[in-house]
């Protein structure tokens, strides 16, 4: 791992690069000109105040702002070099590739096998039942959820506890098999306790997949992500390597976010 | 008209007690030189109350038994071969005395004096109200009037008597209940009294045109409930089969896709839909549905009854549509955003979100509003009068004519009603029948919803 | 690193299968969409189509046909011994005149069948215009003139076109002579068409070029007055109770889930029930607006309660805080604060609700509101008809002349209804406040 601050800053090498990325909600202009690379095999944390434009960076990756009225994109964000606002992009495929987990787990009201099931099912991954129960199965495994519900698949979803059902979700998103995931304040909803689980678990997913992660916990930043992107009032502030954002910002903003003199 | 001018005359006794009561307010803190305990408006609507209520309330009772009153001295003053008449010939004779006091001509002798002497009775009636009324307005003004203290807690007793009016108020929906409930199950009692009850529940069988007189030989009838819930079943089926698919698809189309524009076009076009008094429709089925139903049906050489089930069926279908509509899009925009992203996120299409998670997620809530629309299909009335036969077959072939429960309420209680013979009371009992299966449908369907709101609050 | 390789390989193969599923997939979303589409064009269709066939069906209703004759005031058939004598005049047999001017314009040498035959294309009212003219001014009689004649509903409906004019066409209500006939008054300029005042003007009537809507029109009017009267008030004060004073126990949750259910009954139970407590216990009159005003009333008391609720629930609990901070009474806020602000919204509520009760029909047949009835009423305790039990009526009549009125009644009646949801709309749109 390179200790270089702005080294990583080449397309080529990022799974995700975004180039004077601006976007507007309508007359409101949430995101000003962002340059940001994430690496593949990282996790990446974007922290920031709340309203700075951290999640709409986010929600941009899958195209999730798509479904806002009155929201444009501007400027270049690719995936592995390829324009995810290109005209010929397919969002269905681009989200199949570019994972999600939200902020408030949202199980959907059906059994934990088929809250697992439904990505595979709609994308037509698994050939015959066996190859689905695999999926499945593994999928809840790398999210550490199967030991606790093995014995209850064809129960709700709903019934299980917050953190399970984050897990459940998480389970969800990488049973489809994405190249990115993408988390949205994953653990703002959760006790401490399942939030020690699920930063776990990202720690695990680390090996398998590029992560994106919005918190506001910056404990959270500093415990589970390699790198860190700052933001404010819609700016990409700063970027860097978690430990050098933590111990050594550049920019006088991030130095009094991180130290709490405001957020 | 004189009732009128009473009230209106009570009305001005009002006004000028409670300008009195607040004269007096004023004067007599003046004269004791004490602060009042409430504004002196209060001083004067208690005046006003104190006359205005006891007042009315004796008129309201007059109004309400004075034409019992006045029919049954009319009656007892006929002479004895009218008296001894059946009830409802006694009716229609007390009718035309009505008409003949009103000024109408009248051939008979015997009517003339009973109208007459109905006017007599009238006026004589009203004189004495009037004489009782103003009176008890200026004593009850009087007795408050004097009874005016700065301590007087006038506010706390003016208020008092607004809440009495408030509770009251809202038990009206109560003796509302009470009201159907007892008229109902009275008339279907005596009912049940001349056929049994099971006959009625489950007799195969209805013909009560057999007994339009009750003096008749052989006049019993034939009143089974069967052929009349199986014909309500089927066109309710009907219109459900039309209403369902196009209220829902509607419904998921203006939530989930329409632009602005086809909304601001289809939501106040259904509104319209809903607007359209039943009548219209049910004309409408006569005029257009129905002839073209039949020339389709003829097409493929199938015999249509000119007042088929279809044709009634599929325009209730249509008028039930804006209802389904606006309870699925309720229930639709419920189902929290979270789902669907999670369904987006996934790379679900819009099609695949609403389907395999929007639509499960709503089934409850859409379960409740078909069953409110099946209950409202099921107590439709117009429509099925107009459009709908009379013959009492027991058929499913949409196609043939069939009757309901609702036209045969209103075939038997429009014209001439006995209240002695079943073919009246009858109505009473399918009445009380359509009560209680449309008070279940709403009761459990109200009971899913609230249960769905509740999931998603 | 070779679980590493593993995930890329799953991630490409997710790529590849979801890439090869893609079009099978839009093409279930454009189906779906289309379905979607269909049903609100559908169901937009077949609104247009209602007040399409209303509309072509009966806006010839609003127009009437007269025929131009030559009359002549036979002194021998109107007053044949010359005394002038007021009782004669107006019991003449006016429409032997009628007759008469018809045959001299047609058929001079009619017998007794086209004597008929000519009778029938002019309305029995024409007799009621030529003696209203003789007892007006009974210098006429013995003179000659030209009167514009009210014609029989057939010539009318031919004339407007609702029905063939082709000898031998299916569904003619004119036989061939008198259309023949009626080609000639059309040719020498003998008919026109003019504003159908009677429409609006009379009671009903078994002809329907007799016809009007006035009667029930004002027995409407009557009979939402008397259901305004008493449903606003008693919904107004249910609401304010049950929303500002009412204590959550098992009474106030019966009153709830009463009201709930009462707004759910159907209407033709409320009639028998208007039939079995107003009539038969309080001996109402039959037919009466006050008895169908009471009916209406309970029929809408729940939509009235139910809107009031949801518009005292609007006005946010800081207003009701800021009065009771000055010391006002529970019933000085509602009064002086809560209701003002909660008031147009009840009004909507009210005036959807009177919408509602200006369409009902079946709950006023069962209090006997089907009755024929030509005279206009003029109180609510008279007998009388209704707008939409009008409309009811005459759809069941057989004349095809009643099609025409019926969808011309609609029309107003829809008119009607329009008028007051817009009025509510404005009110809604006027006063509408954003907390």
């Amino acid at each position: 791992m390179t200790m270089n601050l702005y080294a990583a800053q080449n397309p080529a090498s990022s799974k995700v690069a975004a180039r004077a990325l601006d976007v507007h909600y309508g007359e409101k202009q949430a995101l000003f000109a962002v340059d940001l690379d994430i690496r593949a095999g990282e996790v990446t944390a974007l922290i920031g105040p709340s309203g700075c434009g951290k999640s709409t960076f986010l929600r941009c990756i899958n195209r999730m702002n798509d479904m806002v009225d009155g929201a444009r994109v501007s400027g270049s964000l690719t995936l592995d070099g390829s324009d995810i606002y290109d005209r010929n992009v397919d969002v269905v495929q681009l989200r199949a590739r570019v994972g999600m987990v939200f902020q408030k787990p949202n199980p959907f009201p059906k059994s934990i096998y088929d809250n697992v099931a439904y990505g595979p099912r709609i994308h037509g991954l698994a050939r015959d039942q066996a190859e689905l129960d695999e999926i499945v199965m593994n999928s809840l495994e790398k999210a550490g959820l199967l030991g606790e519900v093995e014995d209850r698949l064809q129960e709700s979803g709903t019934g299980l506890s917050g953190g399970q059902q984050q897990r459940l979700c998480i389970a969800r998103a990488i049973a489809v098999a994405p190249e990115v995931i993408l988390m949205d304040e994953p653990c703002s909803a959760l006790d401490p306790i399942a939030t020690a689980k699920v930063e776990e678990l990202i720690d695990e997913l680390r090996e398998n997949f590029t992560i994106v992660i919005v918190t506001h916990s910056m404990q959270q930043a500093a415990r589970v992500s390699q790198r860190t992107a700052f933001f404010h009032l819609g700016k990409l502030i700063e970027v860097g390597d978690t430990e050098q954002i933590f111990t050594n910002p550049q920019q006088p903003l991030t130095q009094g976010y991180i130290t709490g003199r405001f957020g | 008209m004189q009732t009128l001018t009473l009230a209106v005359v009570l009305l001005l006794l009002s006004t000028l007690a409670f300008q009195l009561g607040r004269k007096r307010a004023f004067a007599v803190s003046e004269r004791q030189s004490m602060p009042l305990h409430s504004l002196p408006g209060y001083y004067g609507s208690w005046v006003a109350l104190w006359c205005g209520l006891p007042a009315f309330a004796i008129l309201a009772l007059w109004l309400m038994f004075e034409p019992s009153l006045v029919r049954e001295l009319v009656v007892a003053d006929l002479p004895a071969a009218m008296r001894d008449l059946p009830a409802d010939r006694v009716d229609v004779l007390v009718n035309e005395v009505r008409n003949a006091a009103m000024g109408h001509a009248t051939a008979d002798a015997d009517l003339a004096v009973a109208a007459e002497h109905y006017n007599h009775l009238r006026h004589i009636g009203f004189a004495v109200i009037a004489a009782i009324t103003v009176t008890i307005a200026l004593a009850g003004a009087a007795f408050a009037w004097r009874r005016i203290q700065p301590e007087l807690r006038a506010r706390p007793r003016v208020e008092a008597s607004v809440n009495v009016f408030l509770v009251a108020s809202s038990t009206v929906a109560i003796f509302t209940t009470i009201g159907i409930v007892l008229s109902l199950l009275f008339e279907a009692m005596r009912f049940f009294n001349m056929v049994g009850f099971m006959d009625f529940l489950f007799g195969l069988n209805w013909s009560p045109q057999m007994s339009t007189r009750s003096d008749q030989v052989g006049s019993s009838g034939a009143f089974g409930m069967i052929p009349l819930l199986t014909g309500t079943m089927l066109i309710s089926l009907i219109s459900m089969v039309v209403a369902l698919p196009l209220g829902l698809f509607s419904a998921i189309y203006m939530s989930e896709y329409a632009q602005p524009r086809v909304r601001a076009v289809a939501k106040p076009a259904l509104e319209i839909l809903a607007g359209i008094p039943t009548v219209v429709f049910g004309f409408f089925a006569v005029i257009t549905v129905a002839p073209v139903i039949r020339s389709v049906g003829e097409v493929f050489g199938l015999s249509v009854a000119a007042e088929s089930a279809l044709a009634a069926g599929f325009v209730m279908g249509i008028t039930l549509i804006p209802l389904i509509s606006s309870l699925s899009d309720d229930v639709i925009t419920a189902v929290p955003q979270s789902l669907r992203e999670g369904a987006f996120g996934l790379g679900a299409t819009r099609s695949e979100t609403i389907r395999q998670v929007v639509l499960p997620a709503a089934l409850p809530g859409i379960v409740g509003g078909v069953l409110l629309a099946v209950s409202r299909a099921i107590g439709e009335t117009m429509i099925v009068v107009m459009a709908a036969g009379l013959s009492a077959k027991l058929t499913f072939n949409p196609l043939e004519a069939v009757t309901t429960v609702t036209v045969q309420i209103v075939t038997l209680l429009v014209g001439d009603t006995e209240f002695d013979s079943p073919k009246t009371l009858a109505a009473f009992a399918l009445g009380l029948m359509l009560f209680a299966i449309t008070l279940g449908l709403n009761v459990v369907a109200l009971h899913i919803v609230q249960k769905y709101r509740e999931k998603y609050d | 690193m070779t679980e590493m390789a593993q995930t890329t390989a799953a991630a490409t193969r997710t790529a590849e299968t979801v890439a090869a599923r893609l079009g099978r997939r839009y093409a279930a979303e454009r189906r779906f969409r289309a379905l979607g589409l269909a049903s609100i064009l559908m169901s937009v269709a077949f609104l247009a189509i209602l007040l399409g066939t209303i509309v072509q069906k009966g806006w010839t209703g609003f127009m009437q046909t007269q025929i131009a004759l030559e009359v002549s005031f036979d002194p021998q058939v109107i007053d044949p011994d010359g005394g002038r004598d007021p009782l004669t005049l107006d019991t003449a047999d006016y429409a032997d005149l009628v007759r008469n001017a018809m045959a001299a314009r047609l058929a001079p040498d009619a017998d007794r069948n086209a004597r008929r035959d000519l009778s029938s294309m002019v309305s029995t009212m024409a007799a009621d215009q030529l003696r209203r003219m003789v007892t007006g001014n009974p210098a006429l009689i013995g003179t000659k003139a030209t009167v514009w004649l009210l014609a029989s509903d057939k010539l009318d409906m031919v004339s407007k076109g609702q029905a063939p004019r082709q000898p031998g066409a299916v569904g003619n209500v004119l036989n061939d002579r008198q259309l023949a006939w009626l080609g000639a008054l059309e040719e020498a300029g003998q008919t026109r068409k003019t504003f159908n005042t009677t429409f609006f003007t009379a009671g009903d009537s078994r002809a329907p070029e007799q016809a009007g809507i006035w009667g029930a029109v004002v027995g409407s009017f009557f009979s939402l007055a008397i259901t305004l009267l008493v449903s606003f008030p008693l919904g107004v004060a249910t609401a304010v109770y049950l929303e500002e004073f009412a204590p959550t126990n098992r009474w106030t949750d019966l009153i709830e889930v009463n009201i709930n259910n009462l707004a759910a009954v159907p209407s033709v139970v409320f009639g028998l029930l208007g039939l079995a407590v107003f009539l038969n216990v309080f001996h109402l009159p039959r037919s009466s607006p006050v008895a169908g005003g009471l009916v209406l009333a309970l029929i809408c008391l729940p939509t009235i309660i139910i809107a009031g609720r949801a518009a005292l629930k609007a006005v946010p609990p800081s207003i009701r805080q800021a009065a009771a901070g000055l010391g006002a009474s529970p019933l000085q806020i509602v009064s002086h604060h809560v209701l003002p602000l909660a008031m147009p919204g009840m009004l909507t509520g009210t005036i959807l609700g009177m919408a509602r009760a200006l369409g009902e029909t079946a709950p006023l047949l069962m209090i006997g509101m089907v009755a024929f009835i030509v005279d206009i009423p003029k109180s609510p305790l008279d007998p009388s008809a209704v707008l939409p039990v009008q409309i009811y009526l005459w759809a069941g009549s057989s004349e095809r002349a009643f099609v025409e009125k019926t969808s011309a009644a609609i029309m107003v009646l829809l008119l009607f209804l329009v008028s007051m949801n817009m009025v509510a709309i404005i009110l809604r749109k006027k006063f509408e406040r954003r907390w």
